[in-house]
C-alpha cells in the first residue's frame, strides 16, 4: 500500500498545495489501491481513472502556474455515491433499470466538487435507489466491510463508507434518507454527516424519498468531513427545497472543538435511544463516550423524545409513498432498460419494471401505492405526517434543554452478509436511531466511538436545523479526546484487506 | 353500436333541466415552462425545447415559474376570486407515455384562486352570472402521435411518436361551479361564457387563447334532470371541444342525446366523451364507472406558494380595464342602448370605433362609418371588418376632412373607396382623384351667378321669401361643379347673390 493512501484529506491537500506531491501522484496512488483491493471490497461500480488523472493534472498545472488552489481540498480524491448524476460517467443508483445510463447533466454536488478541483475517482455501490441498510440490495453485487469482509458495510451508502475504510479514497459523498450515511459510517469506523434538510442541493440526486433525502460528506476525520461539507453545501436555485442561507462555518467549529473544551455545552442523552434492543458492546461504547464528553466539560442532561418510537412506522409509510411516485418515471420510454414484451406501451412498461427493479424496491413501491390509495390516505400517509410533526416537536423540546443530542448511531455493529437480507423488518430496525433526524429535517453525524467485539461502533451527535456548527464542534472534541486516549485513530486498527 | 336516439331540442327543454359545468384549460404565454427554463414557443421541431426537468430525467427537480404564478393570480383576481394565502402543489399519479414523470404536478385541494364569478353577456344583451369554483395551476403533458392504423388513435396504431416540447408548459384550469337555470339557453350560455373568458384572458395578455392551436381547451360537463325536479342527473364530460361554435353544439347535442337515453328508459353513463367536429356529435371514450385513483399527495420537491398580501394587491393594481368594464364605459361615453352596444360587439366594431375616436373623430360619426358603409364593404368583400385595408386613423382623417368642409359625404365615400382599393392615404386619394370640394370662391360665385341667371323665376321666389326654393339652384350648381362643391356654402352664396 502506498503511504499516500493512509493520509487524511487535509494532510493530502497540504502536501499537494505545497507541491510536496502532485495531485496526479495522489490520484494514481488511490487508483492503484482500488486495483489492489476493490476486487474484494467492491466499493466501486465505476472507476474513472482517465478522468481522475486529467482532473488532477489540471490542479497540478494551476498550482504550478502560481494560482491559489480552487478550494482547500483541490487535488484530493473522492468517491461519489452512484446516485448523483455525472455527465462523464454512468449513473445507475444501484439498479438494473438504469444499467449503462449516461446522464446528460451533472448533479449540483458533482459540479461543486469539480469546481473545487476535487478528483472524482468513480462511483460507489449502494442499495438499489438507496433502499436498504446493507448494500446487499444493489443490483451489482454486495460491498464488503473492510473490518471483516464477511460482513456488510451498512447501507445504503456502503460503497462510499467501505472505500474510506479500505483507504481507496480519503473522501466520499453519500446520501442519507433514514441513516444511509450515518449507519455505514458507524459500521466502518468512519465519519458521516447528514446535513440539515436543504443544506446540500438535491439537484441531480436520484430521488428515493424527496422529503427525506439529503446528500452529505463522508470522511475518516471530522475535519475532512467539515472541509467537504463547506464545498458541497449552500443554496442552489435549481433545488426549491434548498435553504437560502450561508453554509454554517463548520471548519472553524471543528478547529475550535478539536482544542478539546466543551464546557458550557449541554449534551442531551435521549432516553428512548439506547435501551432495549441495543447490543451490549454498543451500549458500553456509548457509556464510555458519555464519560468522555463529561470529561471535556460538557453538561449531560437526560431528555425524553416520546414519539421517537413511532418514527420507524411513520418512516415506512412516508418513504414508500414518495418512492412509489418518484420511481414511476422508470417506464422504458426515454432512457434505461427497455424490455420489448407485448404490443402496447403499458405492456412494455410493466415488463421493464418487472425485470428492472429488485425485490426491496418492488416491496416499497407496492407499500407506497397502497398507502396513498383513496380511502387509505388519511389512515396511512396522513397519519404518518402527523407523527412526523410530533417528532419535530420532540426535537424542539429536547433542543430547548440541550445544545446537541447523542445516542448510539445503530443498535448493533456490522452484521454478517446474508444475515438479514430475507428479513426486511430486522433490516429496518438498523435505522431506529437515525430515522427521527430525517423525519424532522434536522442535522446529525456519526463519529467512531470504539469497538465492540472487534467491530466499530458509532456515536451519533444530533443538532437542530442549521445547528451544524455546534454538532461539528462536539464531534471534533470527542474524536480528539477518544483518539488521544486510545493512542491512535480507530481507523488505524482496520485489518489489511485480504483476498 | 347503434346510433343514439336524439330528441328535438324544444322537447328536451320542455321535459328536462340541463345542469352545465365548464372546465377550461388555458396555456399561459410565459417565456418559459412551469417548472424549468425551457422555451414554450408553439410549433418548434419535436423534442427541441426540453431539458432534464421537463423530460423527467432521474435527479431533476422542478422550480416554480414566478411569472406563471403571477398570471394565475391575475386571472383569479379578474374572475373575482379569493387568492389563497398558502397552497401546495400536488402530484397526480398515473402512467402515460407522454407524461415524463408519470405524474402531473398540479394543484389539487389547495388551488391558488377560489370562489369567483364571471358575468357574461347573452345575445339579447342581458347578463348571466357564472360562478367560478376555482382556478389552479398545473403543467401540460407532451404529445403522442399515433402512426399507422386508420384513425390516428392509439387503437390500431403501428407505433407512436412522442414530442415533449409541450411537456411542462404552464396551464391554468378554470372550473365553474354547476351552472343551474340555463334552460333553453344552456348552449348559448356555454358559448358566451367561453367567449367572455377568452376575451378576459386576452385582455390580461397572459395567453394567446387560440382554441385552434390548443392554447385554450374546453371540457363540457352536462347532465339532465326531469324538469323542476331538482334531482341531479348523471353527467357526461365531453372533451376535445375546440371552438366557440363547438361549445354550443356540444351542449346542444349532449342535451338531445341524454334526453334520448332517459326517455328510452335508459340511464346516462358517467363517462368521458369526445366531440366530433364534423358531425357535431359526441362519442363515448373512457368509461368512468369508478373514479380513477390518482393517489394525490403534496409535491415534496416544491415549497408552498404563499403570496404575501402586498404582492396580491400589487397584481390587482396591474389589472387592465377588463372587457365588461370597457363595455360599460363605452356605452356611457357613446350613449348607447344595450342593443346598439350588442350590435357593435357582434359586428366586431368596438375596437375599431374606439381607435377611430382615439384618432380624433367624434363617436357618432366613427360609429356610423364602421357599422354602415364599412360593414357593407366588408360584407361585399367577404372579410371580417377588422381585415378591411383601412385603418381607424384613416377613417378619422376622412371624418376630419368632411368636418372641415374639404369633403362632402359623397366625396368622402369615394375617398374611402380609394383607400380600400389601395390608392394610398385619404389625402393621397383626394389629390390623385381631384376629389376636393371647389374651394375657389370666385369659381363658385361664377357658377352660382350662372345658375341664377338661368332660372329668374326661382330668383323671384327667393326674393319673395321662399327660401326653400334655393334647393333647385343648389342642385344646378352641384351639377355644374361635378359634385365637388360644398353644398352649405353654395346655399349661402345663392341667398347672398339673389338678394341683389
Amino acid at each position: 500500500m502506498n503511504e499516500l493512501t493512509r493520509l487524511n484529506a487535509s494532510e493530502l491537500a497540504g502536501k499537494i498545495h505545497s507541491r510536496e506531491v502532485s495531485a496526479v501522484e495522489v490520484a494514481q496512488a488511490h487508483l492503484d489501491r482500488i486495483a489492489e483491493v476493490d476486487g474484494t471490497v467492491h466499493a466501486f461500480l465505476h472507476v474513472a481513472a482517465e478522468a481522475a488523472l486529467e482532473s488532477a493534472g489540471l490542479v497540478d498545472a494551476s498550482i504550478a502556474a502560481g494560482s491559489a488552489p480552487a478550494s482547500p481540498l483541490a487535488g484530493v480524491p473522492l468517491a461519489l455515491k452512484d446516485v448523483f448524476t455525472t455527465s462523464d460517467m454512468p449513473t445507475t443508483a444501484g439498479s438494473r433499470i438504469l444499467e449503462g445510463w449516461r446522464p446528460p447533466y451533472d448533479a449540483t454536488v458533482a459540479t461543486r466538487l469539480r469546481e473545487a478541483g476535487i478528483t472524482i475517482l468513480g462511483k460507489t455501490n449502494m442499495d438499489e435507489f438507496a433502499m436498504g441498510s446493507s448494500t446487499e440490495h444493489s443490483a451489482y453485487g454486495v460491498t464488503r466491510n473492510p473490518w471483516d469482509t464477511g460482513r456488510v458495510p451498512g447501507g445504503s451508502g456502503g460503497g462510499s463508507a467501505a472505500a474510506l475504510a479500505a483507504f481507496e479514497a480519503p473522501l466520499a459523498i453519500g446520501t442519507d434518507t433514514g441513516g444511509s450515511i450515518r449507519q455505514p459510517a458507524a459500521f466502518t469506523g468512519t465519519v458521516g454527516v447528514k446535513p440539515t434538510y436543504g443544506g446540500v442541493s438535491r439537484y441531480g440526486l436520484i430521488a428515493c424519498a424527496s422529503s427525506l433525502d439529503q446528500g452529505g460528506p463522508c470522511a475518516r476525520t471530522v475535519l475532512d468531513a467539515a472541509l467537504l461539507h463547506e464545498v458541497i453545501g449552500g443554496h442552489d436555485p435549481l433545488d426549491s427545497t434548498s435553504i437560502d442561507q450561508p453554509v454554517p462555518s463548520v471548519v472553524d467549529a471543528t478547529r475550535i472543538g478539536a482544542a478539546g473544551d466543551l464546557s458550557g455545552v449541554r449534551v442531551g442523552v435521549v432516553r428512548e435511544l439506547g435501551g432495549e434492543g441495543y447490543q451490549p458492546g454498543v451500549r458500553a461504547s456509548f457509556d464510555e463516550a458519555l464519560a468522555q464528553l463529561e470529561k471535556l466539560g460538557a453538561e449531560l442532561v437526560e431528555v425524553s423524545c416520546p414519539h421517537f418510537e413511532y418514527g420507524l412506522a411513520a418512516y415506512y409509510l412516508i418513504l414508500p409513498s414518495e418512492v412509489s411516485s418518484n420511481l414511476a418515471r422508470f417506464d422504458a420510454m426515454r432512457y434505461g432498460l427497455r424490455v420489448e414484451k407485448g404490443a402496447s406501451a403499458e405492456e412494455v412498461m410493466a415488463a421493464t419494471r418487472e425485470a428492472g427493479f429488485g425485490p426491496e424496491v418492488k416491496r416499497r413501491i407496492i407499500l407506497g401505492t397502497y398507502a396513498l390509495s383513496s380511502g387509505y390516505y388519511d389512515a396511512y400517509y396522513g397519519q404518518a405526517q402527523k407523527v412526523r410533526t410530533l417528532i419535530s416537536r420532540d426535537f424542539t423540546a429536547a433542543f430547548a434543554q440541550a445544545d446537541v443530542l447523542v445516542s448510539p448511531t445503530t443498535p448493533t455493529t456490522a452484521f454478517p452478509i446474508g444475515d438479514k437480507v430475507d428479513d426486511p423488518l430486522a433490516m429496518y430496525l438498523n435505522d431506529l436511531a437515525t430515522i427521527p433526524t430525517n423525519l424532522a429535517g434536522t442535522a446529525a453525524m456519526s463519529v467512531p466511538s470504539g469497538l465492540a467485539e472487534g467491530l466499530p461502533v458509532g456515536l451519533q451527535v444530533m443538532a437542530p436545523a442549521l445547528g451544524e456548527a455546534i454538532m461539528y464542534r462536539v464531534g471534533a472534541a470527542y474524536e480528539a479526546a477518544r483518539d488521544d486516549e486510545a493512542g491512535s485513530p480507530l481507523i488505524n486498527g482496520v485489518p489489511e484487506v485480504t483476498r | 353500436m347503434t346510433a343514439p336516439t336524439l330528441v328535438e331540442f324544444d322537447e328536451v327543454v320542455e321535459r328536462f333541466d340541463p345542469m352545465l359545468g365548464l372546465e377550461v384549460h388555458v396555456e399561459l404565454n410565459t417565456q418559459t415552462k412551469m417548472f424549468c427554463g425551457c422555451p414554450t414557443t408553439f410549433g418548434a421541431e419535436p423534442n427541441t425545447q426540453v431539458c432534464p426537468t421537463c423530460l423527467g430525467l432521474p435527479g431533476s427537480l422542478p422550480v416554480v415559474n414566478r411569472a406563471a404564478v403571477e398570471s394565475a393570480m391575475r386571472i383569479g383576481l379578474a374572475l373575482n376570486c379569493d387568492i389563497a394565502p398558502w397552497g401546495r402543489f400536488a402530484r397526480k399519479n398515473y402512467f402515460y407515455p407522454d407524461m415524463p414523470k408519470n405524474f402531473q404536478t398540479s394543484q389539487y385541494d389547495e388551488p391558488i384562486a377560489v370562489n369567483g364569478h364571471l358575468d357574461v353577456v347573452l345575445d339579447d344583451g342581458s347578463t348571466f352570472r357564472v360562478e367560478i369554483e376555482r382556478a389552479h395551476m398545473e403543467e401540460d403533458t407532451g404529445k403522442s402521435l399515433h402512426v399507422g392504423g386508420a384513425t390516428g388513435r392509439i387503437h390500431g396504431a403501428e407505433y407512436s411518436l412522442l414530442d415533449y416540447n409541450r411537456a411542462g408548459v404552464p396551464l391554468i384550469e378554470i372550473v365553474t361551479k354547476m351552472i343551474p337555470g340555463t334552460r333553453e339557453r344552456a348552449p348559448e350560455v356555454a358559448r358566451a361564457y367561453v367567449t367572455a373568458l377568452r376575451d378576459l384572458i386576452k385582455a390580461l395578455g397572459v395567453s394567446d387563447v387560440r382554441m385552434d392551436q390548443g392554447s385554450m381547451r374546453c371540457d363540457v360537463n352536462l347532465s339532465l334532470s326531469p324538469r323542476d325536479s331538482g334531482v341531479l342527473g348523471t353527467r357526461s364530460e365531453t372533451k376535445n371541444v375546440n371552438s366557440l361554435r363547438s361549445v354550443e353544439r356540444a351542449v346542444r347535442y349532449e342535451m338531445s342525446r341524454q334526453a334520448g337515453v332517459l326517455l328510452g328508459g335508459g340511464t346516462v353513463v358517467q363517462e368521458t366523451r369526445h366531440f366530433e367536429e364534423q358531425s357535431g356529435s359526441t362519442r363515448a371514450g373512457r368509461r368512468k364507472e369508478t373514479s380513477e385513483d390518482y393517489r394525490y399527495f403534496p409535491e415534496p420537491d416544491l415549497v408552498p406558494i404563499a403570496p404575501p398580501a402586498e404582492w396580491v394587491d400589487e397584481l390587482r393594481g396591474t389589472l387592465p380595464e377588463l372587457p365588461w368594464q370597457r363595455r360599460a364605459r363605452l356605452q356611457a361615453d357613446w350613449s348607447l342602448t344595450n342593443e346598439e352596444l350588442r350590435d357593435l360587439v357582434n359586428a366586431g366594431a368596438l375596437d375599431l370605433i374606439e381607435a377611430t375616436v382615439a384618432a380624433g373623430a367624434p363617436a357618432g360619426e366613427a360609429r356610423s362609418w364602421w357599422v354602415a358603409y364599412l360593414t357593407q364593404q366588408a360584407n361585399s368583400q367577404g372579410v371580417p371588418l377588422d381585415e378591411l385595408p383601412i385603418t381607424p386613423e384613416q377613417v378619422a382623417r376622412v371624418i376630419a376632412l368632411v368636418a372641415s368642409g374639404e369633403l362632402n359625404n359623397k366625396l368622402a365615400r369615394q375617398v374611402v373607396d380609394g383607400v380600400l382599393a389601395g390608392e394610398g392615404s385619404p389625402d393621397d386619394v383626394v389629390a390623385a382623384r381631384g376629389l376636393a370640394v371647389v374651394s375657389d370662391e370666385g369659381e363658385l360665385i361664377a357658377a352660382v351667378d350662372e345658375a341664377l341667371a338661368a332660372q329668374p323665376d326661382v330668383v323671384e321666389k327667393i326674393r319673395g321669401g321662399k327660401v326653400q326654393a334655393a334647393g333647385a339652384i343648389v342642385g344646378a350648381v352641384m351639377k355644374a361643379t361635378g359634385g365637388k362643391a360644398d353644398a352649405k356654402r353654395v346655399r349661402e352664396l345663392i341667398l347672398e347673390r339673389s338678394a341683389g
